[in-house]
């Protein structure tokens, strides 16, 4: 990818000064900013440190639930090095010349056998709350169908026409102002603010993974397999996520760029979309049909 | 040791020169062998993630690039799979199984040699045609770009694959697997059957105990590893559809026999580590291990619950949530055996008359940093946390605190501590403590970041990223130019230790050291016991 040099060192300057400032501010809000996240951002951020803003009520839960942890986590970390931190100063040989020589204590075996037994059972409680409300939706408002290729997205509106489209990631000669490297792509998968969508995940080649971090979605597409999981956005915007599993040479440029918008500019680029876009049915779909990838399975099959 | 070995030479036959070490069948010249086999690998595998961390500093892709200067995503994987596969493979286990194994395990319990020395031979011996092939498999065949994990249908043909390479690296993984499963069974029958009259199972050192749990897991689990990639083998060439989903195969199938394997593979990594760290924390502390049976039963116990955890590095493939609640709950049961060990290490010092020599510098240093890739494996041990969190550089960070810094740090702990015995020569103090800060601070820089970058939702395996996530990247990768700058350090010091270090005697840590190796001249005779030593 042609980064020229002047644009690399250009970066970088920015970066540099940002850095100064940013890793003053960031040290003395390490925690908290590690909890909340920054508001604004749909994808990740510089010298970010903490999860992206939360966007589904899924995310939401995923954050509360990693806040805590990284509470529990730091504390048991920060104890562990008090406790050796101690142990080394206290009995180091010039302070504690004749070392004693107890090797049981049957109580502090108990206890450090039962207590951390006591917080692992108040971590999996939230746990499997969040696990089973993140899973599936009963009462869809629409489906969204995510079909991996390598390696671009192929997207499927069944109850909107059932249209298709292909959705590349735009390369880096043919950015636009204010599009962003890597991560936008031709055509965004434009969803409604507030519906329940239910996601279905397959794949024609290779496994590959749909990846949406604000939204709490990180599904394997798997060719002879029909995933599925749910969103409800809470809020409009363009969000970014990436491909999660190797999935060959261009693992790195295939990103997914979400468009969340109010319900009624939804129905008016679906009627957009059903005009612009070929039916997923229609014998001269474009790649992706189903009846084109049989054949093309088919005839690497025999090519072989 | 020359007057040791010019004794015996006479009535031994102890070869000299090359046949010494190439037709050896005596469990320290092997374990030398292996040892230096993994020093080896680990500049190679090292010199790998220099680079990638090279091309990673800064957004764009500035050095993997075709002829046309275009991105070579290719290249990327070829030397993440290189990478994974060399440092798991040929680096952490031949030097913790086989060359502690092999030089310790037999002096520790008062063995003569290992039980099948000719099996011994051949298990190091297979392991050098493995790490050809593997190498063979990065360049040649059009390279493998799989990652270690080999995942169908991107490793069958058909995909880009279609060359030699993933055949070569199935093979190269059948010759390690061959070699480590022999080298199990000798380990498992070295144990039962040649300790020292006296020593019992319960008698018997953690290293030992760390030892036996490791062969057993070894010996269960890469047979399953064999059949994955021989079925895999046959996919790609004869025509099985076993991963194939156009066959009636699934690819998922692989995921689940290769983490079948893969998991307890990771035990097989720390396990030995345990055993060193314990001894090391008994030794500088002048104190026995605190609670032993409970150390030795709680490394049973993760050798056991190892089994029983593979779906969780599987939670995105699309399992039922039931599955996932299951596998969530029996992974954060591996952290009660583990805080087990960890406190149990703090109170061996506590109480302790604590020298910080250059072994127990790491073993501290292991403590600490195994907590840290402890305590954000139970993060990601919660299958609804993994959704954000599955293939990002948060677990990249997770398993190389456990592993580069844990198991890394154990292997250091180890030579440290046994370099004397194993050579009679004894590094200097300040180089040791010099190597040990400039790794300790370098493996921090390079790892810590990766948790942020993951959390901000960096993916693993990537060429390239947005340029939003530079600066950690910037940062990690300069902590990866110190940490391999601080190996090449350490390999000048061995040289020079090997060469001129002082030379020391039978038991040089002193009262602290209880173990029956300190009881041989070091380095030990080429047969390191006259007669059978009685445990009391």
């Amino acid at each position: 990818m042609g980064y020229s040099p002047t644009a690399i060192t250009g970066w970088r300057v920015d970066v540099g000064e940002y850095r100064v400032n940013r890793l003053f501010v960031t040290l003395t809000v390490l925690m908290s900013t590690a909890f909340a996240g920054s508001a604004s951002a749909a994808g990740p951020e510089a010298w970010q440190l903490g999860l992206q803003p939360p966007a589904t009520p899924t995310a939401v839960m995923i954050n509360d639930f990693h806040n805590v942890l990284l509470w529990i986590i730091t504390l048991i970390t920060i104890f562990v090095l008090g406790l050796l931190i101690y142990v080394s100063v206290r009995f180091r040989e010039s302070r504690n010349p004749t070392p004693s020589k107890t090797t049981h204590n049957t109580t502090v075996e108990i206890l450090w056998t039962v207590i951390p037994i006591f917080i692992l059972v108040g971590i999996a409680i939230p746990s499997m709350k969040l696990l089973y409300f993140a899973d599936k939706v009963e009462d869809a408002d629409m489906t969204l169908k995510v079909v991996g290729h390598q390696w671009y997205w192929e997207y499927q509106y069944p109850d909107h026409g059932n249209f298709t489209f292909d959705a590349n990631m735009i390369q880096e000669d043919e950015l636009k102002k204010g599009q962003k490297r890597l991560m936008d792509t031709d055509n965004p998968v434009v969803l409604p603010v507030g519906k329940k969508i239910r996601l279905l995940f397959a794949s024609v080649d290779v496994i590959h993974n749909w990846s949406m971090s604000s939204f709490g979605v990180k599904v394997d597409t798997t060719p002879g397999r029909l995933n599925e999981t749910w969103v409800q956005i809470d809020r409009a915007g363009t969000y970014y996520g990436f491909c999660s599993e190797l999935c060959g040479v261009n693992h790195a440029f295939m990103p997914i760029m979400v468009k969340a918008v109010p319900p009624a500019e939804f129905d008016a680029w679906v009627t957009k979309a059903q005009k612009e876009f070929a039916r997923v049915d229609e014998p001269e779909a474009p790649a992706g049909q189903p009846a084109a990838v049989t054949v093309k399975v088919a005839a690497r099959n025999l090519s072989k | 040791m020359a007057e040791g070995t010019a004794a015996h030479a006479h009535d031994d036959h102890t070869p000299t020169g090359w046949r010494r070490f190439v037709y050896s069948t005596n469990h320290k010249d092997i374990g030398t062998m292996y040892l230096a086999f993994s020093v080896i690998a680990g500049l190679i595998g090292g010199a790998f993630s220099v680079y990638m961390r090279m091309e990673l500093m800064d957004p764009g892709v500035q050095f993997m690039t075709d002829a046309d200067g275009n991105p070579d995503g290719h290249q990327w994987n070829m030397f993440i799979t290189a990478h994974g596969l060399i440092m798991v493979f040929f680096v952490v286990m031949p030097a913790v199984i086989g060359g502690f194994g092999n030089w310790i395990v037999p002096l520790m319990i008062g063995a003569p040699d290992m039980a099948f020395p000719r099996m011994n031979n051949i298990s190091f011996w297979l392991l050098v045609p493995a790490f050809l092939l593997l190498l063979g498999s990065a360049v040649l065949g059009g390279g493998a770009g799989t990652g270690w994990t080999m995942y169908p249908p991107l490793s069958n043909t058909g995909y880009g694959h279609d060359g030699a390479a993933v055949d070569m690296a199935i093979f190269s993984l059948h010759l390690a697997g061959a070699s480590s499963i022999l080298g199990a069974v000798n380990f498992i029958t070295t144990i039962f059957n040649m300790r020292a009259p006296g020593m019992t199972l319960h008698k018997m050192p953690l290293f030992v105990w760390a030892t036996l749990v490791t062969a057993f897991l070894l010996l269960l689990s890469l047979p399953v590893l064999g059949g994955a990639i021989t079925m895999l083998l046959t996919d790609r060439n004869f025509g099985t559809a076993f991963f194939r989903p156009e066959g009636g195969g699934e690819p998922v199938l692989f995921q689940h026999l290769f983490w079948f394997f893969g998991h307890p593979e990771v035990y097989i990594m720390i396990l030995p580590g345990f055993g060193i760290v314990s001894h090391i924390i008994s030794t500088f502390s002048k104190k026995p291990v605190f609670g032993y049976l409970g150390m030795a039963y709680a490394m049973v116990a993760i050798g056991v619950i190892g089994f029983v955890v593979w779906a969780h590095h599987m939670y995105t493939i699309g399992f039922d949530v039931d599955v996932r609640a299951y596998f969530t709950l029996a992974t954060m049961v591996i952290a009660v055996p583990t805080g087990v060990k960890i406190f149990s290490w703090i109170a061996t010092m506590w109480g302790g008359s604590i020298r910080f020599d250059t072994p127990m510098l790491w073993a501290v240093g292991f403590i600490f940093l195994f907590t840290v890739g402890g305590v954000t494996g139970v993060v990601l041990s919660n299958a609804g946390v993994d959704l954000v969190l599955h293939d990002t550089y948060y677990v990249v960070a997770h398993f190389h605190y456990v592993l580069s810094l844990g198991a890394v740090f154990t292997i250091f702990a180890g030579i440290y501590y046994w370099l004397g015995k194993m050579c009679g020569r004894q590094y200097p103090e300040w180089a040791g403590k010099f190597h040990f800060w400039t790794t300790f601070i370098g493996v921090n820089i390079t790892f810590f970041p990766q948790h942020f970058s993951g959390l901000a939702g960096m993916p693993r395996r990537y060429i390239d990223y947005a340029d939003a996530l530079h600066g950690w990247n910037y940062v990690s990768s300069i902590g990866a130019y110190i940490s391999f700058a601080s190996t090449l350090f350490f390999v000048c010091m061995l040289i020079y230790t090997l060469r001129a270090g002082r030379l020391v005697g039978d038991n040089y840590w002193g009262e602290g050291a209880t173990t029956l190796e300190w009881t041989v001249s070091s380095p030990p005779p080429f047969h390191s016991f006259d007669e059978l030593p009685q445990v009391k």
